[in-house]
């Protein structure tokens, strides 16, 4: 279940949820008409002084995408809503609560790139009716001027990568291809195309409408902003919470009405992320600076806590099959090395695992590879894992588990 | 040096060619061992291994 | 030059074109197979097959222009490219005028094969699995040697190589298994 929160102590930390309108007068009402800005390009300094930067997992600066197609001839501006990650719910979220935000933002960025051709690409579901229905609104009500075309993701976790989101849209599955080019620079159809998480255009309309010293008030100097985070596990309120880059672990599983149970570790990022144990490590604040040092990133805003009644290798297990079952079977380092990584860690998971097990996962996470970045972060977790839990591998090696029999 | 691992089949033409830059996983596929610099004195060899490649997976882009 | 003398580099090059291509069609197997045959390095037999296979186009090149300008022959033109048409042995020689097409298509797609990308230019190699059987019916019935033992030993001894490289190949292993 999905509940959408500000934060009880501070309302105006929610810029993006508090914003949300049930339809378009509604939005009307409370954040005006779209801040066109009459012509091309100009749009990109403000972005720039904000200091956005992606919210779909990578974290790279906004502007330099904007530039980089404002240039360009025929440009294609893609709004990416798949959420392949079953951990993350934020965008569904905002897609179904505040779609206009996101929409808006979507003009914003037709207009600034000059954009030949823009898209609205979404898991189908909740979120595509709510987007379909609210285009269908603002295109009788004369609110957008670029028109946009809906296409629905896959359902696989692979759906929302770069090149995955373009296959689909040109009418082949959503499997990624091989860049030699930069998308940017060579994408739908060789044109230069923009693929923005739709976080980041919901982020980018209301810096077009508050300016980018509003953008900063919040968030780290070199990370300003706030973030949509998805709090799951053994919390009182699981959901989507809106909250500064850099706000501590902790304070955001308080934010969601705290653990039910004692927490030893929580998984940062999401499938591809990096678990953190929580007594060590639960004050870290959630931001690109804090976490790299751990080798961890805050990636898409899932933080899954996980309760000591579990066993970490067994959940880390059941992730890895996952990942390696969605797997595009593309390229064989990737076709070959995740499963044999995923039987590998379940071995381990349940107590099977033998004296080369983790010198094997490990040589396995350093050969996995391929054309897109699922070998690398599956690989990521697994040595996360085997870090962090590195006491329960030594406990699961002599066939116990912290969790009970693991056999 | 670009790897299409899209393309790629493991022929193992390439690893045959350039022992020094990669080498050979369990299942066939080229492991690089570095970066994918090709230093001057492998450029002949490489030429060779993007043109006999059978799946047209390996690329050189000028650097 | 003498027609006899035409005649002989005819024969000549037609049969050093089927051994060629021969060892084009089984070294093209074998490479494909991704393992190494009898500790020749695979991209030493990718190089045979390549110069093997452009060799045998040229030798066919020689081949049909010596039969272009040889009077007992026959042959026109219009003969090459649109086959059984031909007015001395049109069957046999339609098949040779067959191979040859698909052969300069598959050479022509090969030198392109950049430009046209993998799966135009593995399309149209398929079509060796067609050209050379049709070579090899044309070596049987096409020439004067036709019927002569020595040269009925060397097409089942080119069918045997080729039938070998293609068992060999797909009998093997599958190579995606730990070496």
């Amino acid at each position: 279940m999905t509940i959408i929160e500000e934060s009880p102590s501070n309302t105006r930390i929610s810029r993006l949820l508090s914003a949300a309108a049930a339809d378009l007068d509604q939005h009307h009402a409370i954040s005006g008409p779209v801040p066109w800005r009459k012509g091309t390009g100009k749009l990109i300094g403000d972005v720039q002084a904000a200091g956005l930067t992606g919210r779909g997992g990578a974290g790279f600066p906004t502007w330099r995408k904007l530039a980089a197609l404002a240039t360009a001839e025929k440009p294609v501006v893609i709004a990416n809503g798949a959420e392949g990650e079953p951990a993350s719910t934020k965008d569904a979220a905002l897609l179904t609560r505040a779609p206009h935000l996101v929409l808006d933002g979507l003009q914003l960025i037709a207009e600034t790139v000059g954009a030949t051709a823009v898209y609205l690409y979404v898991k189908p579901g909740p979120a595509a009716d709510s987007a379909r229905a609210v285009l269908a609104e603002r295109a009788a009500k004369r609110w957008d001027r670029y028109p946009v075309r809906v296409v629905e993701a896959d359902r696989t976790f692979i759906a929302g990568e770069e090149s995955a989101v373009i296959a689909k849209i040109s009418g082949r599955r959503a499997l990624p291809f091989d860049k030699r080019r930069l998308i940017v620079h060579s994408g739908l159809n060789g044109r230069a195309t923009l693929v923005q998480n739709v976080e980041t255009l919901a982020h980018l309309g209301q810096i077009a409408r508050n300016g980018p010293d509003w953008f900063r008030r919040l968030g780290t100097a070199e990370e300003p902003g706030t973030f949509l985070a998805t709090v799951g596990g053994p919390v009182a309120r699981p959901g989507v919470y809106e909250v500064p880059i850099g706000i501590p672990i902790s304070a955001l599983l308080e934010l969601a009405g705290g653990a039910t149970e004692p927490a030893q570790a929580t998984l940062i990022g999401g499938y591809h992320g990096t678990w953190l144990p929580y007594g060590a490590l639960g004050h870290t604040p959630l931001s690109r600076a804090a976490l790299a040092p751990l080798g961890g990133s805050p990636g898409a805003g899932v933080v899954l806590a996980l309760p000591r009644s579990r066993c970490g290798l067994r959940e880390t297990a059941t992730i890895v099959r996952y990942l390696a079952a969605q797997s595009a079977r593309q390229c064989g380092p990737c076709r070959n090395g995740l499963p044999a990584m995923a039987a590998l860690f379940d071995d381990l998971a349940q107590g099977r695992g033998g004296p080369g097990s983790v010198a094997g996962l490990h040589e396995l996470s350093t050969v996995v590879r391929g054309a897109c970045h699922h070998p690398d972060g599956s690989a990521r977790l697994v040595r996360s894992a085997l870090d962090t839990f590195d006491a329960e591998v030594r406990l699961h090696l002599t066939g116990r588990c912290s969790a009970g029999d693991p056999r | 040096m670009h790897i299409d691992w899209t393309a790629c089949r493991g022929h193992g033409l390439c690893t045959e060619l350039l022992p020094e830059l990669l080498d050979r996983d369990r299942w066939g596929y080229p492991l690089p061992r570095t970066d994918s610099t090709v230093p001057g004195e492998l450029e002949a060899p490489a030429r060779q291994a993007a043109r006999l490649c059978p799946r047209l997976a390996l690329h050189l882009n000028a650097t | 030059m003498s027609t006899d003398a035409l005649w002989y580099l005819g024969r000549g090059t037609g049969v050093m074109a089927l051994l060629l291509l021969t060892a084009a069609v089984a070294a093209g197997v074998l490479t494909w197979s991704g393992r190494t045959v009898a500790g020749v390095p695979r991209f030493a037999v990718a190089v045979v097959h390549r110069n093997a296979g452009l060799i045998a186009t040229v030798l066919l090149v020689v081949h049909v222009s010596t039969l272009l300008f040889d009077p007992y022959a026959q042959l026109k033109l219009a003969d090459l490219v649109v086959p059984f048409t031909s007015i001395y042995r049109p069957l046999w020689i339609g098949l040779g005028a067959a191979a040859f097409d698909l052969l300069l298509a598959i050479v022509v797609t090969s030198m392109l094969r950049t430009r046209i990308g993998l799966r135009g230019w593995r399309a149209v190699h398929w079509f060796a699995y067609a050209s050379w059987p049709l070579a090899l019916l044309h070596v049987l019935g096409a020439g004067s040697d036709a019927g002569q033992a020595w040269l009925r030993a060397l097409a089942v001894t080119c069918f045997i190589v080729v039938a070998g490289a293609a068992t060999w190949r797909f009998a093997g292993r599958s190579r995606e298994v730990p070496v």
